[in-house]
């Protein structure tokens, strides 16, 4: 157990990966002499060289495509991507290539690529930079999404998502890069479950990826006047691990999710639905949600926290649904 | 294909164990054959199948507890084919049928009770009609009145209120909106359990452990029986305003043409004051519809026909009032055979559905344990409550104004003054009276 940040748990995951198996490679805009624009592939490129550690053009459509090419070559590579606005670019070789050839050739290719990609807002980058459109992606069959939240998924989600034999796509919240915890020995983990991040009693915060932190806050909060919340961190965004979900809620009967996504056809909604299919019948309130306000994200410091999902919201959202 | 649902017998009645299947898949059926016999909190009752068909597949198995609107068999129409549609898990149908039970219980039951709409899932079947030549029977009509304002109620909350037993109107709401969350239903479940109130009977998982399978059936029987008398019985003056009035009548004719009448007759087919009784009530309440009936929704609906809910005691204790169907129109050579057949199997705990659910006023007779007179309590939904004491002789003024004696009965009225009033009440006596003057005409 050592204290260790999101972005070097994110190297030593790279790393791990390049020195273990040399189908791996890595791309992307500045990934290399930059060292990546949040400096997760700092220091790789001297280690391991141009030919695994290689930069590429500002043209998301070209190097995810030569991605998917690849992986269909029997590499194993690692796209990144400098932040999910401009993934849209990208959407078509991994929506329609990526996420469909398996089933198009009946099984007889797939596509083993990891595209790993910032997300969501907190750094007053506006509304080009600063989106959180994950749902986009889990909303797709053929493809997994996952959101690494901590420092130990940080450290462990890489080398299942490479052992997939179908596209993987990661999420990593800008917020969380600088985010320092204890990494535990034994940092191994699925990419199939959600996780319980704190047990409680009363209600089920349901949530995922850059507001998990601020979710734990708010139940610290909330813990401190008495109100006993259970935390759950989808890490997987799809599939979503329904189970996990409906298990918490039958057990304490009231949920909110928090998601950094727009609320007009989010995974927020998406998690209210599955706690409708499935809890119905154990719900004691309405599920509530916290989501960014729908407006382009702001530039301005005040308007930029006001738009966002934040502890108050959530320890607010929580008290509306005890009605305390 | 169709599906034969587990109907609702009774305003109290939210579940029932299948004991035994009558039909096997395959086998033909007709319009009101008895197909299956289900326990329910008060007997074991004939279930009778509403439509001609082939059954497909039964779907619950003899010892299983469901809820009302549970799908018990699948039908195949005459002439359909097999196979047309898989046929449905019950499982699957598992989350709908408590919303539908209440949705039925409030139809035959609730007065004032919040009405629940099923909030999914197709309707319930409608309910069969009677089985004689009685007209529609009142279900179906009060089916379709449901509707009114909902409780507001977490799911959790209401199904767990089901699983209690728990009656929810008038329990105090903390939820967001004043919602009824698990806590009240906990708080309102302590106190009922205090003053055994409220509790509502058949939803019988008030004991869910001590199911048929626990403990004595004849004690869980009883107990239940117990339930669901407190239960209607409770929820009658939580919600029904009653008026009572007495009437005083002379019996000397109606005992002198019984002595005839019966004079001639073998012991078996000898008529009793009871069924006079019924037959008369029967008779009056054809001049005053307004007692015959059910108050649901916050509206009166009239009963097509005289369906005399007679109350029997049982010998273990407790009572049922299942419907002696279309008094008005028995001869009482038919009427008194009648009524001892359902007495009797009463008794044996064997009453079919209709006789469970159509009584549109309750008589009760307690003058054979020798009381004066009854005030009654009016089952809901039905509207009104015919008491009979103790036919005796006692002082009486003659029309020429002598004193003389009398064997006289005093016969009691106990109305929802929702749906009628004192005068019309005592017009209904006054005529009840009357046909007792008159016996050779009942």
């Amino acid at each position: 157990m050592k204290k260790t940040t999101y972005r070097e748990a994110l190297r030593a995951a790279h790393r791990e990966a390049l020195l273990t198996d040399p189908r791996v490679f890595i791309m992307g805009e500045d990934v290399g002499r930059y060292g990546g624009s949040y400096a997760v592939t700092m220091g790789l490129l001297a280690e391991f060289g141009e030919a695994r550690v290689r930069d590429t053009p500002l043209s998301e459509l070209g190097f995810v495509g030569a991605g998917v090419g690849a992986a269909l070559g029997g590499m194993r590579p690692i796209v990144e991507i400098m932040t999910v606005n401009f993934s849209l670019l990208a959407l078509d070789p991994i929506v329609n290539t990526a996420a469909t050839l398996g089933h198009m050739s009946g099984g007889q290719f797939s596509v083993p690529l990891v595209v790993r990609m910032a997300t969501g807002a907190g750094r007053q980058l506006a509304a080009q930079h600063s989106h959180s459109l994950e749902n986009w992606y889990a909303h797709v069959p053929g493809i997994r999404v996952l959101a690494p939240a901590t420092v130990a998924d940080a450290r462990g989600m890489l080398g299942p998502a490479l052992a997939d034999p179908d596209t993987v796509v990661i999420f990593e919240h800008a917020q969380l890069y600088n985010l320092e915890e204890d990494l535990p020995d034994d940092w191994h983990c699925d990419i199939t479950h959600a996780a319980v991040r704190r047990a409680g009693t009363q209600l089920s915060l349901i949530t995922y990826g850059g507001s998990l932190p601020k979710t734990m806050q708010a139940a610290e909060v909330l813990a401190s006047e008495g109100i006993d919340v259970e935390v759950i961190d989808l890490r997987v965004l799809r599939p979503l691990d329904t189970a996990t979900i409906a298990a918490s809620v039958r057990k304490t009967h009231r949920a909110v999710v928090v998601d950094e996504g727009w609320k007009s056809g989010s995974l927020a909604a998406e998690v209210m639905a599955r706690i409708m299919e499935e809890c119905f019948y154990d719900l004691d309130a309405p599920v509530a949600r916290v989501c960014s306000e729908e407006v382009p994200m702001p530039y301005a410091k005040h308007l930029e926290e006001a738009a966002l999902p934040q502890v108050p919201k959530i320890v607010a959202a929580v008290k509306g649904v005890l009605n305390v | 294909m169709s599906e034969f649902r587990l109907p609702s017998l009774g305003a109290d009645m939210d579940e029932g164990t299948l004991l035994q299947w009558l039909v096997q898949p395959g086998d033909t059926v007709h319009k009101g054959q008895v197909v299956a016999v289900v326990d329910t909190a008060k007997a074991a009752i004939d279930i009778e199948i509403w439509q001609d068909g082939t059954v497909q597949a039964l779907q619950v198995q003899p010892g299983e507890k469901v809820p009302v609107g549970t799908v018990l068999a699948t039908l195949l129409a005459p002439g359909e084919a097999a196979g047309a549609a898989p046929p449905i898990q019950a499982a699957q149908v598992a989350p709908v049928p408590p919303e539908m039970a209440r949705a039925q219980a409030a139809a035959s039951g609730a007065a004032g009770e919040a009405a629940p709409i099923p909030a999914q899932g197709p309707p319930p079947p409608p309910p069969p009609p009677p089985t004689s030549a009685a007209g529609p029977a009142p279900l179906p009509t009060l089916q379709a009145a449901v509707s009114g304002l909902r409780l507001r109620v977490s799911p959790a909350a209401r199904r767990q209120a089901e699983a209690l037993g728990l009656e929810l109107q008038g329990v105090a709401g903390s939820g967001p909106g004043g919602a009824i969350t698990l806590a009240d239903v906990a708080l309102a479940a302590a106190s009922a359990s205090a003053s055994a109130s409220p509790v509502r009977p058949a939803a019988s998982a008030a004991a869910p452990v001590a199911g048929p399978t626990a403990g004595t059936p004849a004690t869980d029987r009883q107990a239940e029986i117990r339930r669901a008398i407190a239960s209607a019985m409770s929820r009658s003056k939580r919600e029904i305003p009653h008026y009572y009035l007495l009437e005083t009548i002379p019996m000397a004719r109606a005992q002198q043409w019984l002595a005839e009448a019966n004079a001639g007759r073998p012991i078996t087919t000898r008529l009793l004051m009871a069924a006079l009784q019924l037959k008369a009530v029967a008779l009056a309440l054809r001049r005053y519809p307004e007692l015959n009936g059910f108050f649901i929704d916050g509206q009166f609906q009239p009963a097509p026909a005289a369906h005399i809910g007679v109350a029997i005691s049982l010998r273990q204790g407790g009572l049922i009032a299942p419907a002696l169907h279309n008094v008005d129109q028995l001869p009482l050579d038919a009427l008194m055979p009648a009524l001892a057949d359902l007495v009797q199997r009463t008794r044996a705990g064997s009453l079919r559905r209709t006789e469970m659910v159509d009584a549109s006023i309750t008589v009760t007779n307690l003058g054979d344990q020798g009381v004066e007179a009854v005030l009654g309590v009016i089952h809901p939904p039905q509207v009104a409550l015919v008491g009979f004491g103790r036919i005796a002789p006692r002082p009486w003024v003659d029309a020429a104004g002598g004193l003389c004696v009398m064997p006289t009965v005093t016969a009691s009225l106990a109305a929802d003054h929702r749906v009628s009033d004192g005068h019309r009440g005592g017009l209904f006596l006054a005529e009840l009276h009357e046909q007792l003057q008159h016996p050779e005409e009942l």
